[in-house]
């Protein structure tokens, strides 16, 4: 059960402009080059997969499946295997779904747990207790004990094959409606206060004044939930077997069967269906690593 | 249950006086559109999921009428269900050690001080940002036994050649080095912010006492990383027993059933063998590892923190 990681701070200072980071101008003592050394050995381990998908998918077909393992292919590199990918069109399709559907879930969890936190960090209704502690106990459900009786209730409700059956099962995230009314009770209640006196409405107030205050916990949850939603398997994988429905990940999965040993193909799919995220990370590096520090410890 | 956050004095709540009613309007008004998905698509397939796990249904319509708990007395007794659910327990236990201590040297080795801290944390927590596709495109090919860079390596320095994925006595290994590199980062990144916060006054003294850098950390980082620590590995745990993408993608449960992990074989009698009830019992009974896990570790916690 994750409560009890509720009740602890979240741990809010990961990034490198926080002035508490240590990061002290040190001699390069022997203890200090076996740390860098030992480092750069796990990096490097860490880096070879990329390294060797990238080195594979700039060969030919022929170069890639030749019995003699090399990183430099005889025949040169070549971006045939990418060019063939895009021909296909697949990745591109399934890179749009993957998009707008992530996007949709982010977008709707957003904004009902918000909304939810809100009540419960602030409102004092009858009841509350009960809501928060059937939200609480939620959080132990894992998944995939959900994937039959969804299925089930998707065909009733004659969503299966539809970007809907994808969306809707995935914005219920307990965890982060409590992440988020622990933020809340946090901003201090003078700043509502004055809005009181001036007869604002709650939502209002939830608006101009809490929301705007709460984006860097805004933003942490959604790059968590996004994260999730781009790369989750298992229910995308059961709620669509329309081709041209398939996210990423699902669609990736199908590229094994119908390319069979096409190895410098295979590599260039996955590398494709790898930049996005990466790429995002490579300009976000800070907020997203803040965001799942902040997020992470409230569970999955 | 949470009781440590519910009997937190509440803080004062911000209401206009006689507005008790209008709390409690506007407080639902707030909780309904959470709620509504929060019911349709969380409790109601809870409630239903048991209520199927006590019939005979299956997508080929044929018997719809409850049988009672048929379902689960024939689990008992299924040598497969049993066996799967072995080989999650087996991987979570052999999954969750590295999974912790290889994230806890990262983080130790980043916490010197090193230069270039992007550059590390790029390179350790990029693999979390794959899809479990795309991780276990990367391992098949490289555990490839001809023509795989990793039998090319261990031939190259004199070791005999691995069926990494065919091997039933290897194959859950390999799944498990394939993990390690894919989620570790997430434990690394927990780690490197809890120990960031441990406050810098503690080292100091100890450097006046004149303790070294590696008595530092066993005498001041680690204790003060036990309740991360003991975090990190409960969320490991229940995120292990989960396990299914990358055995399905990887192994599809083979060789011989050797790695299929309970959530596969729910996947299986459900979708291809069409028996919903039976693979719903299954699932209630995974469920119920779960919550046994679960309050054990509640348990365990709370008696820490008393």
């Amino acid at each position: 059960m994750a409560t009890p990681t509720l009740t602890r701070p979240a741990p809010s200072t990961t990034t490198a402009n926080n002035p508490k980071f240590r990061q002290p101008r040190k001699k390069l003592t022997v203890g200090r080059i076996a740390a860098i050394v030992v480092a750069a050995f796990i990096a490097v381990l860490w880096l070879i997969p990329f390294a060797w998908a990238t080195a594979t998918a700039f060969k030919t077909e022929t170069d890639a499946a030749a019995p003699d393992v090399t990183w430099l292919p005889p025949s040169g590199f070549t971006s045939e295997a990418f060019v063939k990918v895009f021909q296909d069109g697949n990745i591109p399709l399934w890179t749009w779904n993957s998009l707008y559907t992530s996007a949709a879930i982010t977008a709707i969890t957003l904004v009902i747990s918000a909304l939810v936190a809100y009540a419960l960090s602030r409102i004092d209704f009858r009841g509350k207790k009960v809501l928060m502690t059937v939200i609480i106990a939620s959080i132990i459900i894992p998944p995939p004990v959900l994937i039959i009786p969804l299925f089930y209730q998707m065909l009733a409700l004659n969503l299966i094959d539809t970007s809907w059956a994808i969306i809707l099962p995935q914005v219920i995230h307990p965890a982060m409606v409590f992440v988020l009314k622990k933020f809340f009770d946090q901003i201090p209640r003078e700043l509502e206060e004055a809005a009181v006196m001036d007869g604002a409405s709650r939502l209002r107030i939830f608006t101009q004044i809490i929301l705007p205050l709460s984006r860097p916990i805004l933003a942490a949850v959604a790059i968590f939930v996004f994260i999730g939603a781009w790369n989750n398997f298992l229910w995308p994988f059961i709620a669509t077997n329309d081709g041209n429905l398939l996210t990423l990940p699902v669609g990736l999965q199908t590229i094994k069967s119908a390319y069979g040993i096409q190895y410098a193909q295979n590599m260039a799919s996955a590398l494709l269906a790898a930049l996005p995220l990466i790429v995002v990370f490579l300009f976000f590096q800070r907020q997203i690593i803040k965001g799942v520090a902040t997020t992470g410890l409230a569970g999955t | 249950m949470s009781t440590s956050t519910l009997s937190r004095p509440r803080p004062e709540t911000l209401r206009k006086p006689g507005s008790r009613s209008r709390s409690n309007v506007s407080g639902w008004a707030f909780a309904t559109p959470f709620l509504v998905f929060f019911l349709v698509f969380l409790v109601w397939p809870i409630l239903y999921g048991f209520y199927m796990s006590l019939t005979g249904k299956s997508l080929t319509g044929a018997n719809d009428s409850l049988i009672g708990f048929a379902n689960y007395a024939e689990a008992l007794a299924d040598g497969d269900m049993w066996r799967s659910l072995g080989n999650t327990l087996y991987f979570t236990v052999i999954s969750t050690v590295p999974l912790v201590l290889v994230a806890l040297v990262m983080a130790a080795l980043l916490n010197v001080g090193l230069p270039a801290q992007w550059l590390w944390r790029l390179s350790y927590f990029a693999p979390y940002l794959l899809a479990s596709t795309v991780v276990s495109l990367f391992f098949t090919w490289m555990y490839n036994p001809q023509l795989g860079l990793i039998n090319e390596f261990l031939t190259g320095i004199g070791l005999p050649r691995v069926a990494w994925l065919n091997d039933p006595n290897v194959a859950m290994w390999a799944i498990v080095i394939a993990t390690l590199w894919w989620t570790v980062g997430f434990n690394f990144l927990l780690y490197l912010a809890a120990m960031q916060n441990i406050p810098a006054q503690h080292y100091e003294a100890a450097s006046l006492d004149g303790a070294g850098a590696w008595r530092q950390f066993f005498s001041i980082t680690l204790p003060q990383l036990t309740p991360t620590t003991v975090m990190i590995v409960l969320l490991q745990i229940l995120a292990s027993l989960k396990i299914f993408d990358q055995v399905y993608q990887m192994t599809a449960g083979g060789p011989g059933g050797s790695t299929r992990p309970v959530v596969q074989y729910i996947f299986e009698t459900g979708f291809t063998g069409y028996r919903l009830g039976y693979s719903a019992a299954i699932s209630y009974i995974f469920f119920g590892l779960i919550v046994v896990i679960s309050v054990m570790q509640f348990v365990i916690t709370r008696r820490r923190s008393a």
